[in-house]
């Protein structure tokens, strides 16, 4: 923090306001700081999720007991998916990186609530604070798996209550992200920058945003039933009250399923952004990407129960939901088929934003067409709650989403700190997380398909070659993070300073902001033209960009 | 993308956007409308399923107290909106006696309520009761889903009157006024939400015997 | 980031007496769902209260909370929500409607 100034036309991490130091941090309405302070906090809990996954592998390295009970084992599945789902993946690219960059890219100098924007992370950060003591609380840590699943979460005698109302709290956090995004999008865009003028980021938060608004209340009032049920046992979903369990798990799914999309789509914007930078070339078919968004969020509403099949629903809803499933891969297809067309015949540049948006594509890929073998009903029942499932949720989320989350980190690191890290290491970091990541998951797939059920403690013998090989990947995993993460915290402090304002040739409006942004972002207020990836320097060839032309 | 200036710098970080204002006051019903959205949807599955039981549990509810709860509940929601033309007129002390009336009606509805739970309770139907673990599934069911839905719409009262008494407190102190009462405007938007989740409460709970 | 002129949004006000006749209009038809449900129409009983019930929301939605004079957005976004709630339901019943039988 060099200069200290109250000059609005300094870079946003040295402007000081009304308070200073960690204050001027924690109590910022600035929208940057803001991401930057979801960045770190998603960051902590991220190292926490990490952890209990490790151990979990670890334990499951050998048949039998390995290192911990079978309850403790209870508890690390649960808190690694309540952790690494409402803290890591959901708030992961819109809360970090759609705060920072959401403003910036349609031209404006802050969300349209600043101050609520605020609340939504203290929300964030007394949730995640909840579902970490909700471990150390008497009566142990919850063992409910992430799904709170009815009757078991309302018999169980480990601190449930806790973890739901935490559950509640992120949700009412991401709530409120979500409507702040839809409000600035609809109300802060630059003169000229009309929806098709958007960057296809900001696409798909704003479609990512109304999933937030309209799902998460859904599984808001069901958590809150449970925790009714179990204080004042009010009937509900409990069977031995005459409610049915598997209402529970429909109206968990209602909102469950469509936040896959809420973590995914945030992430395919990331990689419309890079794709075309790297390639320097437009991006191939904008407005299909553009509606893809959409289109996701809308059919992705509407699958839910395809998490049910096994649990007695009626054969009508089947079938119905399976269709459905089958519909959802359209538009993802869409956006893939778009990406890869973007990138023939591009002047590629294999920078390590690239390598990981192109680690996205192959990870994603491979997660989603497991999930259309899942989504037809006879495959489902021979393979329901095996780690084929694992395998299939970590290719999309972990392989997609996560490597959408490193993506996004490499490809605006240098703009949001102005500080390059080296790019050696983060290639290496890519190549042995990708090493890890296949080694980590693939034999799920296999294991699963030879019957390994998920969430088991224990196994047969004849699983063990796989769950050695898993486990061994997950070591490797955990290398890759570790040299990908020390590579980029170290830049902060060592890294090449970066002061050019567009060092990838990048055509957002992001790209035309001092480096660091300015307070209110942009040194003048910007007026838009032309739309967002219109490479008129390096056109390939002419009939693709008047293919474009919007 | 090409970026020339043409709007003289950014001066204000934070502008005055009214219609934003209620465009996100707005957003925020869908997801007050969907909270009672989850529990209207246990509710349609349960009367589908339980439909017999639950007409022989309505038969339990007072339907003149439902129906004078409607009633209050609708005239509040006119006297809020009544404060809102008030204020645009200028007509402060107008305004300030139909928001204080909306308050009155809030707290008679509250009440009302109070009764009527009371009498249930009394009568040793709440959740839990031994009374009420005798009946039928369907019935332990319904009055599961009265005590957390009329709860939950009750509770939503009190926010509202705590919003609208602060909006008071505004309007008194002329920081809501003829040429800013947006913030008037939104907690009107919400206590008409809440009338709406009642307007469908009401036959739902009391009508179906 | 200039001052536009979007925030008096209200061009054609409407006076006391608009919304006093909606307040009349709400409590006959409260006095109509009441008198209704004690006839017996089987299964249409409750449909005619449900959809007395969703006029009035109508009115309430259309008068009261001002979607008659905001600006179209407002009224799609209102549609929106209430179809994502209408479709969970329909999706809801293609499994309870024909559970076993």
């Amino acid at each position: 923090m060099s200069s200290s100034t109250n000059d609005v036309n300094v870079s946003y991490l040295d402007y000081k306001g009304k308070h200073s130091g960690l204050l001027g941090w924690i109590l910022s309405v600035d929208h940057k700081r803001i991401g930057i302070l979801y960045l770190i906090s998603m960051m902590v809990f991220f190292t926490v999720g990490v952890t209990f996954g490790f151990l979990m592998r670890l334990e499951l390295i050998a048949p039998g007991r390995t290192i911990v009970d079978p309850q403790t084992y209870n508890s690390f599945f649960t808190l690694h998916g309540i952790i690494m789902i409402f803290l890591f993946i959901i708030p992961g690219l819109p809360a970090v990186f759609g705060n920072f960059f959401l403003p910036i890219m349609i031209g404006a100098a802050d969300v349209a609530f600043p101050r609520l924007n605020l609340l939504s992370w203290w929300l964030f950060i007394i949730g995640g604070l909840l579902a970490i003591i909700s471990v150390f609380l008497p009566g142990g840590a919850p063992d409910t798996g992430w799904t709170f699943y009815i009757p078991y979460s309302v018999r169980t005698t480990t601190n449930v209550i806790p973890a739901l109302i935490a559950a509640f709290i992120l949700g009412f956090s991401s709530i409120l992200t979500g409507l702040n995004f839809v409000v600035t999008v609809h109300r802060l865009r630059a003169p000229g920058m009309t929806f098709f003028k958007m960057p296809l980021f900001i696409w798909s938060l704003y479609s990512t945003a109304w999933i937030q608004v309209l799902a998460t209340p859904i599984i808001g009032i069901t958590l809150l039933l449970v925790v009714a049920e179990r204080t004042l046992s009010v009937g509900i979903f409990d069977p031995a009250l005459g409610g049915d369990p598997v209402l529970f798990q429909h109206l968990f799914w209602i909102y469950s399923h469509p936040a896959v999309y809420i973590m995914i789509l945030p992430a395919m914007g990331v990689v419309s952004e890079i794709i075309p930078v790297f390639s320097q070339r437009t991006i191939f078919g904008y407005k299909f990407i553009a509606f893809s968004s959409l289109a996701i969020a809308f059919l992705g509403s509407l699958v839910w129960a395809h998490h049910m099949f096994t649990a007695g629903m009626s054969g009508v809803a089947m079938i119905v939901f399976s269709v459905l499933t089958f519909l959802v891969s359209i538009p993802s297809a869409i956006k893939v088929f778009n990406w890869v067309s973007t990138l023939y015949k591009g002047s590629i540049l294999t920078d390590p934003p690239l390598l990981f948006a192109l680690g996205f594509i192959f990870l994603f890929s491979i997660g989603g067409f497991t999930g259309l073998i899942q989504g037809a009903l006879s495959v489902n029942l021979h393979i329901h709650d095996t780690s084929f499932i694992v395998a299939h949720f970590h290719y999309v989320m972990f392989g997609g989403t996560g490597f959408g989350i490193f993506a996004a980190m490499h490809y605006w690191w240098p703009k949001m700190f102005g500080r390059m890290y080296n790019k050696v290491v983060a290639k290496t970091g890519f190549w042995v997380l990708f090493v890890g990541f296949n080694l980590l998951y693939f034999p799920m797939f296999v294991m699963g398909w030879l019957g390994m059920p998920r969430r088991y403690y224990d196994y047969l013998p004849e699983f063990q070659i796989y769950h050695m090989l898993s486990t061994v990947g997950s070591w490797i995993l955990i290398t890759g993070l570790l040299i990908m993460f020390i590579n980029l915290f170290n830049a902060l402090k060592n890294g090449k300073k970066v002061t050019e304002e567009n060092i990838w040739n990048g055509e957002t409006l992001e790209w035309s902001t001092p480096t660091p942004p300015f307070l209110f972002n942009f040194k003048e207020a910007p007026t838009v033209e032309s739309g967002p990836y219109e490479y008129k320097r390096n056109e390939v060839s002419e009939t693709e960009v008047k293919e474009e032309k919007v | 993308m090409s970026t020339t200036s043409s709007a003289p710098g950014v001066e204000t970080h934070i502008h005055r956007d009214d219609e934003g204002s209620r465009l996100g006051m707005w957003l925020f019903l869908f997801t007050e409308l969907l909270l009672f959205g989850g529990m209207f949807l246990v509710y349609a599955v349960y009367k589908f399923t339980h439909a017999e039981e639950f007409h022989l549990a309505a038969k339990e509810l007072n339907t003149l107290f439902g129906a004078l709860n409607t009633i209050i509940l609708l005239t509040s929601s006119l006297t809020m909106v009544l404060a809102i033309v008030a204020i645009k007129r200028g007509q402060k002390y107008l305004s300030l006696f139909f928001q204080l009336m909306t308050l009155a009606m809030a707290l008679g509805f509250l009440v009302n309520k109070y009764f009527e739970w009371m009498a249930k309770i009394s009568h040793g139907i709440y959740p839990g009761s031994e009374q009420l673990l005798e009946k039928s599934n369907g019935e332990i069911l319904f009055f599961g889903l009265y005590y957390v839905m009329t709860g939950l719409h009750g509770l939503h009262i009190v926010i509202g009157m705590a919003v609208i008494a602060y909006m008071t407190w505004f309007t008194w102190k002329d920081k809501i006024n003829q040429d800013q009462y947006v913030r008037l405007e939104s907690a009107g938007l919400y206590w008409h939400l809440v009338d709406i989740i009642w307007i469908f409460l009401f036959p739902l709970f009391y009508l179906i015997s | 980031m200039s001052e536009h002129n979007t925030n008096d949004h209200k061009n054609h006000d409407h006076g006391y007496g608009h919304y006093i006749l909606i307040w009349f209009a709400l409590l006959i038809l409260t006095g109509l769902t009441v008198a209704v449900a004690g006839i017996d129409f089987g299964n249409l009983t409750i449909i005619t209260a449900l959809a007395i019930a969703s006029l009035k929301s109508f009115l309430v939605l259309k008068v009261f909370m001002h979607l008659e004079v905001e600006k179209r957005v407002f009224t799609v976004f209102v549609y929106t929500s209430l179809f994502f709630l209408t479709v969970s339901l329909i999706l809801l019943f293609s499994d309870y409607s024909f559970l076993q039988g």
